[in-house]
């Protein structure tokens, strides 16, 4: 036993995408029955590094080893073959079809499907995975169907088994029966490679971390030995307390505030929002932090008037309910917004700028009077955005789907702020933008809130939140943590928040309050 | 009213019924499968020239059918070229082939209107399929008792197979079942190709037992109500089998009406202009869609991936 | 080798223009083929259908009037089309308006003018308006699929078409003939070029697409419509709303199929019977499509389709084929059509059929 070779062993590993260096030279070992836990933020590279070893990608560089031996993996059935199996955040189930039914698909060989279903029984007693295989899909909870692709990974028999984010979806109670479940197959010698950002899951079940930051491999520490605290520094990283942060203003009247907010979550997997309550004042930058699929979406379609509330008075800019307004009516109100996605929701790729203009500033600016949209102001108001936000494109003429990222989203910030809106929500603001870029559309919401706009910020990127907002606020799981003032906040509280550790949570916001 | 008279209505109501089974049944798969072709009416009507013609040449009927079922069957192959490999619009690509289908079966028909082909006899004895009584359930072509064996081995087949377990994967979500592993456009092809065979013989039914000679347009919308048949039918089969007989019901009541046998039995319907009744399986199919669609909030049990193009990203 | 597509940055513009009239050529070229595959002079044919209507100035009066209820019906449909809203019963609906323009022609009797004519055309406007907004109203309140109603409306429509002829509305000097009286000449739209079948009806075929342009181009409507079949969800942003669009889109179809029947009754036929619904409104669908759903281009598109509609007449003397050929040629340019809108978003190109590599497994 003790000359046994690592059970995986990457070596070098690289991996770059168009302008991203996803994964940089990252290395590090799992060993037969460990419990190895792949620690980072959003981006940090880690569901790239995990789909390289299961076969959906190809690393640029570097070799992966397998039980001593090196090995490529082109497609996910080799990885099935080697025995790795992976369960996936996003459930690739069929709604209709059942349980029996859905694990029989992913199943590589034909399999009787009384066979099938005595072997499934057999698994699922070995492991106390509770599950009907008659049952439809659609009618499962959340947790329930984690459990059908853990089953279905099992059949396999697999020596490792990847688990991405594999919690971010169960209640408190379906995780203590998942870790009993991957505490039991370690101690059968099956290796477990177990993604999160979640600290305290990670201390109570791994033998070991991989922090990544940033597509590069940070350390491989013993989790038991550190604290949640220098672990969360280590994924975040400690750099951050030297982030100059903006002095304390002077700020306004309270502009927009968001009483109670709830909605029920969009599609299967769309995320509720919980009593979302927050306050900014006029002259405040708001900013709200948190792992994606945490409710981001659905908050900004809820606060834009893109979805619409029961409650006319949770959501109120100056006193006004806005609650039960559409987003043209919120708009002449002056609520602006701006989402995430830029082609195809923020702006019409298709269309000219100076048409994308007309979208969503037609009403506040004229550039539609009494049914008839006004090419000319539409062209001129468009020209003042290329020059004010220095946007490259070849003029108001150009499509907007032949900008690149960051063109178009100064272009999309920047038509939204010369509207001088009294509220302003935008949602990744520099996602895939270029530093020079950021930094013009930092300034500018800088510049709309020193004249008196509220400001809301819905970001992932931690640094840009600190560096920009005044107020701080975390949303996990469709819920919004108490405010904090930027500067007053702990960073390793922030980290604590955004990875649902409510208890230390409640104490911290308590601290900064 | 008296039992022959009972009897005569339902072989005439199982008659009529039987293209719109046959056809819905094909397009149930088809749309199973994630593919909404409603070039149904085209594909019927191909099928309806080409079984004729078939007949006509061979002198058998049973070939003839088998001719309708290649040549529907070829059709809806050309439907999904454009809408599997090329990704066309898959509405209007079915309203194309239904306009093809439509003006090629005029063109190849010119010939054979006015033709007679040989029939297809009852399967059974003629003490049985003549029997005032039995005829009920021995006085059909075989193409009737073809349709009602198919609605049993299509829901076998989806309900019970490997084949049809990997059919509505494909239906419910088409790029799962790519990235396990499965042929989603290969499996559209084969669920496309077999609605275009049913509908074939959906359509030779007309051309072959319900009149039977060949007359340009002669399926009058039938595709269409098939298309609905199978709304109405949620998607199953042995609902698809019900709503055939309900649509039966309302075409032959046209039929009584035009033929004056239902004032016999009601007077007051004489008032009713026959019109009426022919608009009534159109009109009944509205307000059927309407019921069972607000019911089940949008479609229900609607294949998720129907009539969206397969986009896979590698 | 096989099919790679590469998603263009933005739709070319050049295959936008270039694909129509390569789909009609391929048909042309196709057609020749074909029907030279089965025994007919596939040249000839091919040149009556598409090119004697437009060579013989005796043609184009034919042309003239069948293009102008396939553009008006098109310009209508377009708009649907351009929203992912799909009425294809466009057909009922030109039924129906041309018997409401019939039904006010019969109330004021023999009585003419301007007057009248005007309230059989605002008749016929609001009956195919009314017959679409059934389709608008079951997909809005019980999200009924709009194709399957508006097709099952359109035989409806037939069926009320039928019993009006052959019962109320019937001529009674027409020796039992299903049919309404014909209009006389003060009820009928006046006649352009005097000789001719030319009506005022074409004139307005002519100019619509214009106003249809500015609208589509200029105004906020217009705009919603792009938007919502360009990216719904950009849509949502700038705050239209879906339901709103879907009626719009339904009642403007309607009313223009409806316009068309009420032009084409009182500018050409004059009287309703059986034989009165053409398949216009099938075949707007195709000239919508063929014309890239652009006003302009659906003026281009439906002369192209009128011409094959007379052609098919044509070749129908000269090489003896049947009508309903003109509805083949047809329904090639729409599959044709269709299947071009991949190299608009994609450059396609062959590439060799990549060999999995398989997995190097140690031996065990």
């Amino acid at each position: 036993m003790t000359d046994m070779p690592p059970r995986l062993s990457l070596r070098g590993i690289s991996k770059r995408f168009p302008g991203v260096l996803a994964n940089d030279n990252v290395s590090f070992e799992v060993k037969p029955g460990e419990i190895h836990a792949l620690l980072g933020e959003n981006g940090a590279g880690k569901s790239t590094l995990v789909k390289m070893i299961y076969g959906i990608m190809q690393p640029d560089a570097g070799e992966i080893w397998w039980n001593g031996e090196r090995v490529i993996v082109p497609n996910p059935k080799a990885a099935r073959k080697l025995g790795i199996g992976m369960v996936f955040q996003h459930f690739s189930l069929f709604e209709a079809l059942t349980v029996l039914e859905n694990i029989a698909l992913g199943m590589d060989g034909k399999i009787p499907q009384r066979e099938l279903e005595a072997k499934i029984r057999e698994v699922m007693n070995q492991y106390g995975l509770k599950l009907d295989p008659q049952r439809i899909v659609s009618d499962l909870s959340v947790g329930e169907r984690q459990r059908i692709e853990i089953v279905r990974a099992l059949l396999l028999n697999p020596t490792l088994l990847i688990m991405d984010e594999p919690t971010s979806v169960l209640t408190p109670q379906e995780v203590e029966q998942l870790f009993v479940v991957l505490r039991q197959l370690a101690k059968e010698g099956c290796s477990i490679l177990y993604i999160s950002h979640k600290l305290h899951e990670i201390k109570a079940l791994c033998d070991t971390a991989t922090i990544l930051r940033g597509g590069k491999l940070v350390d491989t520490c013993d989790p038991k030995a550190e604290t949640s605290r220098s672990m969360a520094e280590k994924m975040i990283g400690g750099n951050l307390k030297t982030i100059q942060k903006p002095a304390s203003r002077e700020f306004g009247s309270e502009k927009f505030v968001v009483n109670k907010l709830g909605m029920a979550g969009l599609g299967h997997f769309g995320v509720s929002l919980k009593d979302v309550t927050f306050t900014v004042r006029a002259g405040e930058i708001f900013g709200i932090a948190g792992v994606a699929g945490n409710g981001q979406n659905a908050l900004l379609l809820a606060l834009s008037g893109e979805e619409i509330v029961d409650d006319a008075y949770a959501i109120t800019l100056d006193g006004q309910p806005l609650g039960v307004l559409g987003a043209k009516q919120r708009r002449l109100k002056g609520l602006a917004s701006v989402p995430e996605e830029r082609n195809g929701h923020a702006a019409v790729p298709d269309f000219t700028l100076s048409d994308n203009s007309v979208l969503t500033a037609r009403d506040r600016l004229g550039l539609a009077i009494s049914g008839i949209i006004q090419p000319r102001a539409a062209k001129k108001y468009t020209g003042e955005i290329i020059s004010a936000f220095a946007v490259k494109a070849t003029g108001s003429d150009a499509m907007a789907g032949s900008l690149s990222g960051g063109n178009l989203q100064k272009y999309i910030m920047g038509r939204e702020i010369l509207q001088k809106p009294g509220v302003l929500v935008v949602s990744q603001p520099t996602w895939g933008v270029d530093a020079g870029a950021a930094a013009a559309i930092h300034q500018a919401l800088v510049d709309l809130a020193a004249a008196g706009s509220a400001i809301v910020v819905i970001s992932q990127d931690l640094d840009e939140l600190l560096s920009l907002c005044d107020t701080l606020a975390v949303i996990n799981e469709g819920r919004l943590s108490k405010s904090m003032k930027v500067s007053e906040a702990d960073i390793e509280e922030i980290g604590l928040l955004m990875g649902g550790i409510h208890g230390e949570a409640d104490t911290g916001a308590k601290n900064a309050a | 009213m008296s039992i022959e008279f009972i009897i005569a209505a339902i072989v005439t109501i199982v008659g009529l019924s039987t293209p719109i089974l046959l056809a819905g049944l094909g397009e149930l798969v088809t749309e199973k499968a994630g593919v909404l072709n409603l070039g149904v009416e085209g594909m019927m009507l191909i099928g309806a020239i080409s079984g004729f013609a078939g007949t006509v040449f061979s002198g058998s009927p049973y070939i003839g059918v088998v001719v309708a079922a290649i040549c529907g069957a070829l059709s809806a192959l050309l439907f999904g070229f454009f809408v599997l490999n090329l990704n066309s619009n898959q509405v209007a690509t079915g309203l194309a082939l239904t306009i093809f289908g439509t003006g090629l079966s005029s063109l190849l028909g010119l010939s054979y209107t006015g033709r007679i082909v040989s029939q297809f006899g009852s399967p059974f004895p003629a003490s049985l399929s003549k029997h005032p009584i039995w005829q009920v359930f021995f006085g059909y072509s075989p193409i009737v008792y073809f349709a009602i064996f198919m609605v049993f081995v299509v829901a076998w087949f989806l309900k019970s197979t490997r084949g049809g377990l990997i059919l509505r994967a494909v239906g419910e979500n088409d790029l799962s079942a790519h990235s396990i592993g499965y042929s989603v456009i290969g499996v559209r092809y084969a669920a496309v190709a077999f609605g275009g065979a049913m509908a074939g013989i959906g359509g030779a039914y007309f051309s072959m037992v319900i009149t039977p000679m060949w007359a340009e347009r002669m399926t009058a919308g039938r595709g269409w109500i098939a298309l609905a048949l199978v709304v109405f039918a949620s998607w199953r089969p042995g609902r698809l089998l019900m709503g055939a007989y309900f649509f039966g019901i309302l075409m032959a009541l046209e039929l009584y009406a035009k033929a004056g046998g239902l004032s016999s039995v009601l007077p007051a319907i004489q008032a009713i202009p026959s019109q009426f009744w022919a608009a009534m399986p159109y009109a009944m199919t509205v307000v059927v869609l309407a019921i069972i669609s607000s019911r089940e909030s949008g479609g229900g049990n609607a294949p998720a991936c129907l009539g969206k193009p397969f986009l896979p990203t590698n | 080798m096989r099919l790679k597509l590469e998603k263009r940055p933005e739709p070319s513009k050049w295959m936008v223009v270039f694909t129509p009239i390569a789909s009609v050529l391929l048909t042309m070229l196709i057609g020749v083929i074909v029907f030279d595959a089965i025994g007919v002079n596939g040249q000839r044919a091919v040149v009556d259908i598409f090119l004697t209507p437009l060579l013989a100035s005796y043609k184009w009066q034919d042309v003239a009037t069948k293009a102008a209820p396939l553009i008006i019906i098109a310009l209508g449909l377009s708009i649907g089309n351009r929203a992912n809203v799909w009425n294809i019963g466009a057909e009922g609906q030109y039924v129906i308006g041309s018997l409401c323009a019939a039904g006010v022609g019969l109330a004021a009797g023999g009585g003419g003018g301007g007057l009248v004519i005007s309230a059989m055309i605002l008749a016929g406007i609001a009956g195919g308006t009314v017959w679409a907004a059934i389709p608008a109203v079951l997909r809005t309140r019980f999200s009924v699929n709009e194709i399957l109603s508006s097709l099952m409306l359109t035989y409806v429509a037939l069926q009320v078409l039928g019993y009006l002829v052959g019962g109320p509305w019937k001529d009674p000097n027409g020796r039992n003939f299903p049919a309404t009286a014909p209009l006389t000449p003060d009820q009928s739209l006046p006649i352009l070029f005097p000789g001719t079948t030319i009506h005022l009806g074409v004139a307005v075929a002519v100019i619509l697409p214009f106003i249809f342009w500015a609208v589509m181009a200029r105004s906020v409507f217009g705009f919603q419509i792009r938007v919502v079949g360009s990216a719904p969800h950009a849509a949502r942003h700038g705050g239209f709303d879906s339901k709103q669009t879907i009626w719009l889109a339904l009642l403007i179809g309607g009313g223009m199929a409806g316009l068309a029947g009420a032009l084409e009754f009182t500018g050409l036929l004059k009287a309703v019977n059986l034989g009165y619904p053409s398949g216009y409104g099938f075949t707007a669908i195709i000239v919508s499509f063929l014309g890239r759903l652009h006003p302009i281009g659906c003026l281009i598109a439906g002369i192209v389709l009128a011409v094959t509609y007379v052609g098919g007449q044509v070749a129908q003397t000269t090489v003896h084929i049947p009508n309903s050929t003109a509805g083949i040629f047809q329904a090639m340019m729409l599959f044709f059509i269709l299947a071009s809108d991949i190299f608009v978003r994609y450059r396609v190109r062959f590439v060799p059929t990549p060999k999995a590599s398989p997995a190097i497994v140690p031996g065990e």
